[in-house]
C-alpha cells in the first residue's frame, strides 16, 4: 500500500516537472529575447532605414517586405484553400480521390521548409522566370501555408451544424446556393483564423524566402517583381554573416522582439477568435 | 432547370480542382526535385553519393558524399527527441489526467505559443544563449555542437509532441479510467497501465511527427550546429545537417553545376524522409483508428 502511494507521488512529481520545464523553456526564451531587446526598440527603428551599412538605424524595409510577403502568399494561399475544404466538407466527405487529397494534405504539412525553398527556385524564380521577388517568395510561402489553411477551414466548416444545411436543401436551395447563403456565412470566423495563423506562419518563415524572394540589403519594393528584405532573413543574415555580428547585437534583439511580436499577436488574435467561436456561439 | 444543373456540376468540379491542388503540388515538388537532383548521377555515381563519407563540393575533384550530412541529421534529431520524448509526453500527461479543469486551457494555449516561436528566433536564442553556456559549460573551444542543435531541436519538437499526445489520451474514454479506478487502482496506475496503453498509437503518432519536426528544420541547425561535415561520434563535435547544408550552400553552386544538382538530390534524400515519416504517421493512426480496445 506505501509502495503505490510512493510510487504514485513519484511519478506525479515527474509529470508536474515536466510540465515546468517546459513551461520554463517557453518563459527563458521569451525573458532574454524581451528583456535584452526592449532597449532597441523606439519609434525610429521601426520606421527609419538602415544605416552606414546595416550598423545603425531601423529596419523599416525588413517589415515592409514581410508585410508585402505575408499579403502575398495569402492572396494566393486563401481562396485555394478554403475552396479545397469546402469540396472535402460539402461536396465529398469521403472516397478513395478524397483519401488521396487527405494525404498528399498531411504530406504537404511535413515536407521541411527548405524543400520548398529548392522547389520556390527551380520552378518560379528559374523555369517560371519570376526571379528573386516578392512573388516567387509568396507563391513558394502559398504552397508551403496551404495545409494550414485547409485544415482550419475544415474544422469551421464541419462546426456549422447539419441542420442549417438541411434547411436551406428543404428551401430549395441548390447545394452551390446554400454554401454561399449559409454555410460560408456561418463558417467565416472560423476561416478567419485559419487566415491569421497562416499569416503569422508565412511572416516567420526564412529558410522558403532565402532563395526566392529575400535580399540582405534592399530599397523599398516598386513591383511584385522586386527582391525585398524581411525580418526573419534580416535577422538571420546580421546574426551569423554580417562582419560586425558582434556590434550590432542590439538591432538583432530589436528586430528579434518585432518579428516574435508580429507573429505572436497574430497567434493571440487566432486563439482569441476560436475561443470566442467555441464557446460563445448559441446556433 | 437543366442550365441550373449543369452549373452545380461545374462549381463542383471548380472545388474538386482546388482540392486536387494538394496532391498537384507534392507531384510538382517530386517533379522539381528529381528532375534537378538525379543529372548529378551523369557525372557522379549513385553508390559515391549514398555511400560517401565526404562531403567536399569546392574540392579537385569533388566529393558529395551523403552520409556525413544525413548521419548530421538523424544524430541531432536523436538528441532532440531525448530531450523532447520524456518531457513533452510528461507534459502531455500532466495536461490531461492531473491539470485542474481551469488551468488546462491556459496550458495548452502556452504550449502553442511555443509553436508559433519563428524557426530563426529559436535560432537567435541559441546562438547567443544556448552556445555560449555549452562552450563554457563543457570547456570547448566553440560551442557550435551537435548538442546546442539537439537542445534547441528538442525545444522545438516539444509543441507537435504535447499537443498530439495530449490528444492522444483525451481521446481515450473515460469508462476505461473509472473501471480501472473502480477496481482498486491507484491514480497513477490507472494512467500507466490503462489510460497511456490506450492511447500508444497517438502516443507514438506524436512523436514520430515531433522527429519529423526536428528533422527538417533549418535555420536553427543552420545558425548553431557548427556545419563541419563529419560523421558524427559524440553530441560535443560540430555536425551539418541535411537541411542546413543546403540552405547554406545554394547560394554559392553555380546553376546547372554537378554542385547544384547534389543539392537538390540531398533534397530529394530530405523530401523522401518526410515522406516516409508521414506515411508511418498515417499508417499508425488508421490501424488503430477503428480498433475498439
Amino acid at each position: 500500500m506505501r509502495l503505490r502511494r510512493l510510487t504514485q507521488a513519484a511519478a506525479f512529481a515527474f509529470l508536474t516537472l515536466a510540465m515546468a520545464a517546459v513551461l520554463l523553456a517557453l518563459g527563458t526564451i521569451l525573458y532574454y529575447i524581451l528583456a535584452r531587446g526592449a532597449g532597441a526598440i523606439s519609434w525610429e527603428f521601426l520606421t527609419s532605414f538602415p544605416r552606414r551599412g546595416m550598423t545603425a538605424g531601423g529596419i523599416f524595409p525588413a517589415i515592409v517586405g514581410t508585410f508585402y510577403l505575408a499579403v502575398g502568399t495569402l492572396i494566393f494561399s486563401l481562396p485555394l484553400g478554403i475552396c479545397a475544404a469546402i469540396y472535402l466538407v460539402e461536396y465529398a466527405p469521403q472516397g478513395r480521390a478524397v483519401r488521396l487529397i487527405r494525404m498528399a494534405v498531411n504530406n504537404l504539412a511535413g515536407v521541411p521548409s527548405i524543400v520548398f525553398g529548392l522547389f520556390g527556385l527551380a520552378f518560379f524564380v528559374r523555369l517560371l522566370g519570376l526571379g528573386v521577388s516578392i512573388l516567387s517568395g509568396s507563391l513558394t510561402l502559398a504552397f508551403l501555408v496551404l495545409p494550414t489553411i485547409i485544415r482550419a477551414s475544415e474544422e469551421a466548416l464541419r462546426a456549422v451544424p447539419q441542420e442549417f444545411r438541411e434547411g436551406a436543401l428543404a428551401l430549395g436551395a441548390t447545394r452551390w446556393q446554400m454554401i454561399r447563403r449559409v454555410v460560408l456565412p456561418a463558417g467565416l470566423p472560423g476561416v478567419l483564423t485559419g487566415a491569421i495563423l497562416a499569416l503569422g506562419r508565412a511572416a516567420g518563415e526564412t529558410a522558403p524566402i532565402i532563395f526566392t524572394a529575400a535580399v540582405f540589403s534592399a530599397r523599398l519594393p516598386n513591383s511584385p517583381l522586386s527582391p525585398v528584405m524581411a525580418l526573419p532573413y534580416h535577422l538571420f543574415v546580421m546574426a551569423t554573416e554580417s562582419i560586425f555580428y558582434e556590434e550590432t547585437r542590439p538591432i538583432q534583439y530589436g528586430t528579434a522582439i518585432v518579428l516574435l511580436g508580429l507573429v505572436l499577436a497574430l497567434d493571440l488574435v487566432a486563439i482569441l477568435v476560436r475561443a470566442r467561436l467555441r464557446r460563445g456561439r448559441r446556433w | 432547370m437543366i442550365r441550373q444543373a449543369w452549373r452545380e456540376r461545374s462549381i463542383r468540379g471548380l472545388f474538386f480542382l482546388a482540392a486536387a491542388t494538394s496532391i498537384i503540388i507534392l507531384l510538382l515538388i517530386m517533379l522539381f526535385l528529381f528532375g534537378e537532383g538525379l543529372p548529378l548521377f551523369r557525372a557522379y555515381g549513385l553508390w559515391d553519393f549514398l555511400a560517401g563519407q565526404f562531403w567536399a563540393p569546392t574540392a579537385e575533384p569533388p566529393r558529395f558524399g551523403l552520409l556525413p550530412l544525413l548521419l548530421g541529421s538523424l544524430w541531432v534529431t536523436f538528441g532532440a527527441l531525448l530531450l523532447a520524448v520524456p518531457l513533452g509526453l510528461g507534459a502531455a500527461i500532466y495536461i490531461a489526467e492531473l491539470a485542474p479543469a481551469g488551468l488546462r486551457e491556459l496550458l495548452k494555449a502556452l504550449v502553442e505559443v511555443l509553436a508559433a516561436i519563428p524557426s530563426v528566433v529559436y535560432g537567435f536564442f541559441a546562438l547567443v544563449i544556448i552556445v555560449p553556456w555549452v562552450k563554457a559549460s563543457f570547456h570547448l573551444p566553440i560551442g557550435k555542437t551537435a548538442l546546442s542543435a539537439s537542445l534547441v531541436l528538442g525545444v522545438m519538437a516539444l509543441p507537435t509532441i504535447v499537443s498530439l499526445a495530449e490528444d492522444a489520451l483525451t481521446g481515450v474514454p473515460r469508462g476505461f479510467r473509472e473501471a480501472a479506478l473502480a477496481l482498486g487502482a491507484t491514480k497513477w496506475q490507472t494512467i500507466w497501465r490503462v489510460t497511456v496503453p490506450a492511447a500508444l498509437s497517438g502516443i507514438s503518432t506524436a512523436v514520430i511527427l515531433g522527429a519529423g519536426r526536428a528533422i527538417g528544420e533549418t535555420m536553427t541547425v543552420l545558425m548553431v550546429s557548427g556545419m563541419a561535415p563529419i560523421i558524427p561520434h559524440s553530441f560535443l563535435q560540430p555536425v551539418r545537417p541535411l537541411t542546413a547544408t543546403i540552405a547554406a550552400e545554394v547560394g554559392e553552386a553555380v546553376w546547372g553545376s554537378p554542385h547544384y544538382h547534389a543539392l537538390f538530390a540531398l533534397g530529394i534524400v530530405l523530401f523522401l524522409l518526410s515522406l516516409g515519416i508521414n506515411l508511418l504517421a498515417e499508417w499508425l493512426t488508421s490501424r488503430y483508428r477503428g480498433v475498439k480496445v
